[in-house]
This record gives C-alpha cells, sequence and structure tokens, in this order.
C-alpha cells in the first residue's frame, strides 16, 4: 500500500464524495501532488511548475472547439496487415489499447468552431499506443483534411506520437507521403493549416504533417523532434544540451513560431485563423 | 575478392576449394578439370539455392553488404553523363546525398541518391549516407530545378536512415524531410524512385514519394532498422532476425503489399557479385518507366502519384507483378 493510498483510506470523508483513484495526481513534472480537480481545472497543467500533461483526445477537442462541435467517425482500415506479433500480438495490443480509450485509434477528428471559427480538429492521443501512426491515424488525418477541404476552412492538428507504428511495418511509413499530400490540397486551395506540436512529437510525425503547417504552435516544454534522444546519444556519444528538443528549443532555432501555455492555445488559434481566412473563392 | 556474409560460409568454402585446385593444378600434368568442373558446378547451385532463400535478415545483409553497388557505381555505370551539384544555399553541402543533372540512355535526367562510401575515408565523408538537412534541402533545390527545366527525376535510395545527431536536429531533420518528401508529391515532371540497398525510413521516404517505386531484388525499405524494432518491441536488438520477417522488408513482401511497383533483378549472388549486370538491369528498367511516363502531363503525374500513396495499404493486396530480372 503506498503512503497515498494509506491517507486516503484515513480520509472516509473523502472517499463519500470522490473515487479515491482520482483524487491526487502526480506532477510528472516536479513530482507535486495534486489536487485532481484542480489540475483538471487547469487544463492539466500543473500550476506549481507549469508542465503540460499529456491528454486524451477528448478532453483535447474540448479544450480548443466551442461546445457542440461534431466528431467525425472513424475511417474503416485494414486492421493488423502483417499479423504482426513481437512478444504479444499486435491484435491483442490495439484490443488492449481499445479497452482503455475511448476511439478506436490515436487520431479523432472533430469538425466545429473555435471561438466562432469554422475549422477541423485532429489530434492525435499519445495514451494510444504512444500516438503511433499507422494505417488508422493516416486515414483519419486524411479524412480530417477532406472535411476541411469540403467545408473550405482551417485544419488544426495537433500532434503526439512516439513515430510510426512499427506493428504496420512500411504501411506505417507510408503514411508519411499520405498526409502529405493532403496539406499539399490544403495549401493549393488556400485553406490554412495549423500545426500544435504537443509533447511528445518524434520521428515519422515530425517528419511528415507535424511540420509542415503553415504555422507551428508548441507547447511549453513539449519534446519535439525527428530521432529519439537514446539513438542520438548512441550516435555521437555526447552530452545532449540543456533543452534539447524541447519546444523552446526548438523556438529559438526557427522551427515553431510560437510557444503557446495551453490555456492560450484556443485564442491563438482563433486569431490565426482571423488572419489566415480563406480568401473568397474568385 | 569476395567479402563473405556469414551464411555465404559454405560457398565460401567451395569457391577457396576451388581457388586452390586451381593454383595447385598450375604446372602439374594431372587432369583435374573434371573435378574442378565437379566443384563449380556444386558451388554455383549452392550459390543459387542460397540466395533462393533468402530470409529477410539475410537479405538485410546483402543490401548492406559493404561491395554492394553504391551511387557513385550507378553513376559510372548507368549513366552517360552526370554533372553533380552542390549545396543547400542555406548551410551547406552534404555529401551523404549527391545529385546533378545526368544523362540516362540519351535522356535528360535530375539523378538525385544517398551514397553510403566505399573506404574508411569516403564512408565518412559521406556520413555512411546518413542524410543531414542540408542534403534533404540539396534535394529539394535539385527537384524544384528538374521541374522548371522539363527533367524526369530519378531517385537512388540507400541509406540506413537520416543522421541522429544534435546539429541535424538544431537545423530540423524532419522539417527537411517532411519538405523534401513535399517536394517529390509536387514535381511536375515524372519521378521513378529505386530502393537499391537500404530504404531507412524518413530519410528514404524522402527521396521516395514518387509514383513509380523500384527495388532491387535483396534490397530492404522499412520503417525502422530491424535491429531498432527488435530492441524496442523485443527488447534486445538480438531479436533482429525476427523484426526483420515481421516488418516485411523484402523487394518480394512490398511488392506484394502495393507498396513498390517493380523488382529489379540481380545477378546471383546479390549485386556485388556482378556490379555491371546489375547496372545494366537497373538502366533497363529505368528506360522502360520513363518511356512508359513520358507525354503525361504534370496533372496527370501528380495525380499517379497521389493516389498511389492515398491508396497504399488500404486495399487487398496486389500480386506480385514482375516484368524483369530472372
Ligand atoms: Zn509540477
Amino acid at each position: 500500500m503506498s503512503w497515498l493510498t494509506r491517507v486516503r483510506n484515513s480520509l472516509p470523508f473523502l472517499e463519500k464524495r470522490e473515487t479515491p483513484d482520482n483524487l491526487w495526481v502526480k506532477c510528472p513534472g516536479c513530482s507535486e501532488m495534486l489536487f485532481t480537480r484542480e489540475y483538471e481545472a487547469n487544463l492539466y497543467v500543473c500550476p506549481r511548475c507549469e508542465h503540460h500533461g499529456r491528454i486524451g483526445a477528448d478532453t483535447r477537442l474540448g479544450q480548443i472547439l466551442d461546445p457542440g462541435y461534431a466528431l467525425l467517425p472513424a475511417p474503416e482500415v485494414r486492421e493488423d496487415p502483417l499479423k504482426f506479433r513481437d512478444s504479444k500480438r499486435y491484435a491483442d495490443r490495439l484490443k488492449q489499447a481499445r479497452a482503455n480509450n475511448a476511439h478506436p485509434d490515436a487520431f479523432t477528428v472533430a469538425a466545429g468552431t473555435i471561438e466562432g471559427q469554422k475549422a477541423v480538429v485532429g489530434v492525435q492521443d499519445f495514451t494510444f499506443m504512444g500516438g503511433s501512426m499507422g494505417l488508422a491515424v493516416g486515414a483519419a488525418f486524411v479524412a480530417g483534411a477532406e472535411r476541411a477541404l469540403e467545408d473550405k476552412c482551417g485544419y488544426v492538428v495537433v500532434t503526439a506520437a512516439g513515430g510510426a507504428r512499427m506493428q504496420e511495418g512500411i504501411l506505417s511509413l507510408m503514411q508519411m507521403p499520405k498526409a502529405t499530400v493532403m496539406t499539399r490540397r490544403l495549401k493549393e486551395a488556400g485553406l490554412p493549416y495549423i500545426v500544435v506540436l504537443a509533447d511528445p512529437t518524434t520521428g515519422g510525425v515530425t517528419a511528415s504533417y507535424a511540420m509542415l503547417g503553415d504555422v507551428h504552435i508548441a507547447e511549453p516544454g513539449a519534446l519535439i523532434g525527428f530521432a529519439g534522444q537514446r539513438v542520438i546519444q548512441e550516435t555521437i556519444r555526447e552530452k545532449l544540451p540543456e533543452g534539447f528538443q524541447r519546444a523552446e528549443y526548438l523556438h529559438e532555432h526557427g522551427m515553431v513560431d510560437m510557444v503557446v501555455p495551453r490555456a492560450e492555445i484556443r485564442s491563438t488559434l482563433a486569431k490565426l485563423l482571423h488572419y489566415m481566412s480563406p480568401a473568397e473563392a474568385a | 575478392m569476395i567479402s563473405y556474409l556469414e551464411f555465404e560460409k559454405p560457398v565460401a568454402a567451395l569457391e577457396a576449394r576451388i581457388a586452390e585446385l586451381r593454383a595447385a593444378s598450375q604446372g602439374e600434368d594431372v587432369d583435374i578439370s573434371a573435378e574442378l568442373k565437379r566443384l563449380e558446378a556444386k558451388s554455383a547451385d549452392l550459390l543459387v539455392n542460397t540466395y533462393k532463400a533468402l530470409t529477410p535478415w539475410q537479405k538485410t545483409q546483402v543490401a548492406r553488404h559493404p561491395a554492394r553497388p553504391h551511387f557513385s557505381d550507378y553513376v559510372e555505370m548507368v549513366f552517360d553523363d552526370f554533372v553533380p551539384l552542390g549545396g543547400d544555399r542555406h548551410f551547406g553541402e552534404d555529401e551523404a546525398i549527391l545529385g546533378g543533372f545526368a544523362t540516362l540512355r540519351g535522356r535528360k535526367i535530375m539523378l538525385i541518391g544517398h551514397e553510403k562510401g566505399r573506404d574508411t575515408q569516403s564512408r565518412i565523408r559521406h556520413n555512411f549516407g546518413m542524410g543531414k538537412p542540408e542534403g534533404y534541402r540539396k534535394a529539394i533545390r535539385l527537384m524544384d530545378i528538374a521541374g522548371r527545366f522539363g527533367l524526369p527525376v530519378v531517385t537512388l535510395v540507400d541509406t540506413s536512415g537520416a543522421f541522429p545527431g544534435i546539429e541535424a536536429e538544431e537545423r530540423g531533420q524532419a522539417e527537411a524531410i517532411a519538405r523534401s518528401t513535399e517536394a517529390c508529391l509536387a514535381l511536375p515532371t515524372p519521378m521513378i524512385a529505386t530502393i537499391v540497398g537500404e530504404g531507412g525510413s524518413g530519410g528514404a521516404v524522402a527521396l521516395a514519394s514518387a509514383e513509380r517505386v523500384l527495388m532491387l531484388e535483396h534490397a530492404v525499405y522499412s520503417v525502422i532498422s530491424p535491429e531498432g524494432c527488435a530492441s524496442i518491441l523485443w527488447r534486445t536488438a538480438e531479436k533482429a532476425p525476427q523484426a526483420a520477417e515481421a516488418m516485411k522488408v523484402t523487394a518480394q513482401d512490398l511488392a506484394e503489399l502495393g507498396v513498390i511497383d517493380r523488382i529489379v533483378g540481380e545477378p546471383i549472388g546479390g549485386a556485388h557479385r556482378d556490379a555491371a549486370a546489375t547496372a545494366q538491369a537497373l538502366g533497363d528498367a529505368l528506360e522502360e518507366e520513363l518511356d512508359a511516363l513520358s507525354g503525361k502531363s504534370a496533372k496527370q503525374l501528380r495525380r499517379i502519384r497521389e493516389d498511389r500513396f492515398l491508396r497504399i495499404g488500404e486495399h487487398k493486396p496486389r500480386r506480385e507483378k514482375r516484368r524483369s530480372g530472372t
């Protein structure tokens, strides 16, 4: 029994109102115990150290879109196309991930408004198999872009992924050009494509649609990069610089336009969409 | 002098025996030609059978073979002329990715590809074929020139992956790769990519987002190296053979998955046994593919390219269509 459980059990009056497991959370940044409700109210940002916690698709959509948005149906794709198995079957890993998640894969799209401006928002969910990009993520990204093209509105994508989904082998890699076909179509249609880089965004996701936005917004402290830090360290055998591959570091190196705290992302997006409103069809 | 791979040891033993016999028979009266013939036939059979049944992991070894022909070899053997162009105009010249104007059997093209290097010195100069942002930005520059002057783009992909280093990250490795992929997709002229050795992850895709993707018979193409995949999913790099099997990295598997369009046959025993024959087959394939794409408008070409990637993985696997090689 952890000390926390002991403390909780000694406070029976709280148990009546709350599920004990949800009462406190430990900040992954500073290890402070935070009151869950306070943490939630602060958009899962630690009020003490400003650490931006990883959040699920629905939470993210709710933070960005005005109430009343509509979820797009998840596109049907071939499941487990390689019949992949490592220590576990990929089919079982998928099943398990779905059991713990409200959505069938790691990319969820919704159409609605952001402070009154029409937009399609796609969010990648790190809690679903590390947000990894496979056929389902690629297809959902495409579906979101198609909807934006149809609605002639901006496409906002929140990225969070360790990279490609290895269990789909080369097919996961092929999602890079696939997504890029759509970012090009948005560009040709004169529609804004805005990327919000959340923690972490690495690998093939960064090396495709996460770096092709008209504007790149990053959440404070988010890990953003192409190669993993362990791989880099093994290759160069040098200590990595302080803050390497963090949002602020990318901003310094010109890869993101701005680092924006979570509480201001919605209004920032609204402002950007205002300036980048699609030119009236000629 | 051939350098043998681990699984080629039985072949190596036979070939050594043949060489020994030949040397011993010099100046001797005994006629060993019958014995030599027998051994040579046996050795050839063994090589054929070994290469017919290569596992994905063995193919990975062949694809990485130090003597396998590289970009510069193909420049010599496949193309009549090559005018190298250098620099990204922003930061520097990256010799992991080479490119320039080239002539393929009388046709003007833009040639771009990874160069791994041959000896220690050149491997370092070419950074083992691991491109940095400036390399991908050079590729973008060359694709832009190709588009404006109506030159088809031919790429030869051979990289374990884009370089993972501090400076590469600082200068936007991810952005450079993404933009290079975008440049491929935007090309108004035909584009043919060939995986000639290793097609490693994003560093390969950045030069392979073409309407026709070819692969040499024993090349491999994957989202992550088998070692990398194994160390993540199996928690030990020693399971690389299993990872190679599970990920489907071979030309034959990828043709079946519809990820590549054509397999270019290699000589028995792999490209390194007969670079000239490999070059001939590659040149023939490129010529045929360019012929097939000529006369298509920019719009048609882009549409073919886009549809190709939009559809990959979403339909039943296509049967392998093999039009060249043995
Ligand atoms: Zn904290």
